[in-house]
């Protein structure tokens, strides 16, 4: 499917509260990959940080929202510390995150966990678990 | 010419392990020094250097040589060191000759020592029977006028004919258009800096309209060249007169052209697809719109706006193979102006890669690819055509991998820069190659970039190639200081060793004179006789090897010395 590509889409709400949430410039990227190349979580992401990048500049939300990326992203910063155009990727990941939770839907519904895992978890796991991760 | 007690010396050079890796100089050594004629021989690390020069002197002086072979590297490196060294000493340096034994010899052979020796022998031993016959030469002292002819008032013609102006030398700067300025003129800023080229280019024409060395032909052409560095004879027509004038080098700047759009049927005849240079008049300020942008078709300003790069750069099948070298920095630059007169624009810049190699270039393309309303999408455009007022371009984000379809007002295409038409046909006057695409060709791409081959006539700008502004300059400015230094001898030589003509021989057949490259040769009408004008010729030895008289012979390259040389070529190693 060819996507159109116009104004509206690239100033879309979507790209306007990304920009608003990380308080980044999305379009200093310039691809050069080093944030996808570092990445301790890239190797289980279906779409690597880079091109979570290239989606946000051209606006393209579905492709996001169908991907596992923002959630696998461990927030350690390598991303940010290595950007070489000074973008705080970790913050875009986070306003990614935020889309989502702010509309009271959760990635993990504690609710729903196993006693299990609840119980073999350490806290300190649990708890910031449910920070990134919960509304 | 009588004949002379011959007191030959050999010196081979090691090259380090380039030539003594491979062949045996010390057995070279002892064998040619049995050779009749030769009475020293000796080997040497590097005698280029000036232990190895020293090595040279002494033996000259001390065994009183007569001729003298250097076992060494090709000619076109140290010939000439070789030859000074000769008459440092007071032989004459035409006395002094190269036997090649590394590119012709231990390079080809690295993997058979024997055979590489026995040759580097017969290499040297040939060499040895050439020199018997060699005649001490001196240079030849041809004329030279010191004024200089500037083709092209592009911005790379005003710059040599300037420097060589106010370096106290005699300019004619002939231009073709009615003003001078060239395609600078029709820019409206310039990368990275965003000034007005009128800002400086106006005051450098006043400069030269008023220059009391420079005599300017407008509206005119150069409509013959003969004669030779140093003494050359122009014609220049202006529109149906026709000037001489005589001069001493040649500075070449006709400049360059866009790619004609018809070469690229992606790109179809719309008046809303503009090319940059238009695009250049669209944002000029002081033309058609007064700083509107406006597109042609109806007037409307585009809110939405493709800049295409590559377009048919970097694309052998339909365009040129190469880089033109400017586009990505135009481009941006393009698409900044434009977002600061439209406020609420969005631009799109399709591209393939970011090509911004000069001081502050990188700079400025990041603040413009990082700039609002600006979109950089990494994909050549596959078809763009018209759809009602609007156009639709086809393209693809190789970085996402999506397909994509950008519906817009106006599209910009960055065309090729390539030679103009007429380039060809000027290089063919003034008897200097162009290359495959008709750009100037340079006598050596790294070491002689503003020479032509012939010699006196200088390259400068984008007839020679692709380039921007600052790099036009820096190649007039260099083809400026090469006339200088020209104008700057008191006399000029020229090499001696050239074809010169047994009159007796001669039957005036004139087979060599179109062999001749350099058109050094015509034929005496009265005498019936070839004649070489030994100031163009360049000693190639073409002429030579045609004549079947033998009339035509080369100095220190005779067909005697030749047949000599045959004689032991075959005796060492095959």
């Amino acid at each position: 499917m060819r996507v159109e590509l116009s104004s509206k889409r690239l100033r879309s709400d979507f790209v306007k509260k990304i920009a608003e949430l990380s308080g980044q410039n999305l379009y200093l990227c310039y691809q050069c990959g080093k944030c996808s190349a570092g990445c301790p979580m890239g190797f289980a992401m279906d779409i690597l940080p880079n091109q979570i990048m290239r989606l946000v500049q051209l606006g393209l939300e579905e492709d996001i929202a169908n991907s596992k990326t923002v959630w696998l992203c461990a927030s350690c910063l390598t991303c940010t510390v290595r950007c070489p155009r000074g973008v705080d990727l970790s913050r875009v990941m986070e306003a990614l995150r935020l889309l989502t939770l702010r509309k009271n839907k959760n990635y993990v519904e504690p609710s729903k966990m196993p006693p299990e895992t609840v119980a073999d978890l350490p806290q300190i796991a649990l708890v910031s678990g449910f920070r990134k991760l919960t509304s | 010419m009588a004949k002379r007690e011959e007191r030959i010396g050999v010196f081979v050079c090691h090259c380090g392990l380039n030539i003594a890796g491979t062949v045996d100089v010390q057995r070279v050594v002892d064998e040619i020094k049995r050779y009749p004629g030769v009475v020293h021989a000796e080997h040497y690390m590097y005698m280029c250097s000036d232990p190895g020069q020293e090595l040279m002197r002494k033996a000259i002086r001390e065994k009183g040589l007569t001729a003298v072979v250097n076992a060494n590297c090709s000619p076109s490196l140290h010939e000439r060191t070789f030859r000074r060294v000769c008459a440092s000493v007071g032989l004459n340096p035409y006395r002094c000759e190269i036997a090649n034994i590394r590119e012709q010899c231990s390079w080809p052979h690295t993997y058979d020592k024997e055979t590489a020796t026995k040759k580097a022998l017969a290499i040297i031993k040939t060499t040895v029977e050439r020199l018997r016959l060699n005649m001490m030469l001196t240079p030849l002292v041809i004329p030279l006028i010191k004024r200089a002819l500037v083709i092209g008032g592009g911005i790379a013609g005003i710059q040599a004919a300037l420097d060589i102006a106010n370096g106290g030398y005699q300019v004619i700067l002939v231009e073709k258009e009615a003003s001078l300025g060239g395609h600078v003129m029709e820019l409206s800023a310039t990368f990275p800096t965003l000034e007005s080229p009128k800002d400086f280019l106006i005051p450098r024409i006043d400069e030269v309209m008023a220059h009391p060395n420079i005599r300017l032909y407008l509206n005119s052409e150069v409509d013959a060249v003969s004669g030779y560095v140093g003494s050359f004879n122009v014609k220049i027509r202006q529109k149906t007169k026709i000037v001489e004038e005589e001069i001493g080098a040649i500075v070449t700047a006709p400049g360059f052209d866009l790619l004609p759009r018809e070469k690229l049927p992606v790109y179809p005849d719309d008046p809303d697809i503009v090319d940059g240079l238009q695009f250049e008049r669209i944002l000029s300020p002081e033309r058609l719109t007064y700083g509107k942008i406006k597109r042609p078709s109806d007037g409307r300003v585009p809110q939405d706006i493709v800049f295409i790069q590559c377009a048919g750069s970097r694309d052998p099948e339909h365009g040129m193979p190469y880089c033109s070298r400017v586009c990505c920095m135009y481009t941006a630059k393009q698409v900044l102006l434009y977002r600061k007169a439209v406020l609420e624009g969005q631009a799109y810049v399709c591209y393939m890669d970011i090509r911004s190699d000069a001081k502050g270039y990188e700079e400025f393309f990041q603040q413009v690819m990082s700039h609002d309303g600006v979109l950089y999408v990494r994909g050549n455009v596959s078809r763009a055509f018209r759809d009602g007022d609007k156009l639709k371009i086809w393209t693809v984000d190789t970085l996402s991998g999506k397909s994509l379809e950008i519906t817009a007002d106006m599209v910009v295409l960055a065309l090729a820069m390539v030679s103009r038409p007429g380039t060809r046909e000027l290089a063919r006057k003034l008897n200097i190659s162009v290359n495959e695409h008709g750009f100037l060709t340079e006598a050596h791409i790294k070491l002689r970039p503003v020479e032509s081959l012939t010699s006196g006539i200088f390259l400068a700008g984008t007839a020679q190639w692709p380039r921007d502004i600052p790099d036009t300059i820096a190649s007039a400015s260099a083809a400026a200081s090469k006339v200088l230094s020209l104008f700057s001898r008191k006399e000029l030589l020229h090499e001696p060793t050239t074809a010169h003509v047994d009159e007796e021989v001669c039957s005036g057949c004139g087979v060599c004179v179109p062999v001749c490259t350099y058109k050094a040769i015509s034929i005496d009408e009265n005498k019936k006789v070839a004649v070489v004008n030994e100031a163009l010729c360049e000693g190639c030895g073409s002429c030579a090897a045609t004549c079947p008289s033998k009339a035509m012979q080369h100095r220190n390259w005779s067909h005697r010395q030749l047949l000599a040389m045959i004689d032991v070529a075959g005796g060492g190693y095959v």
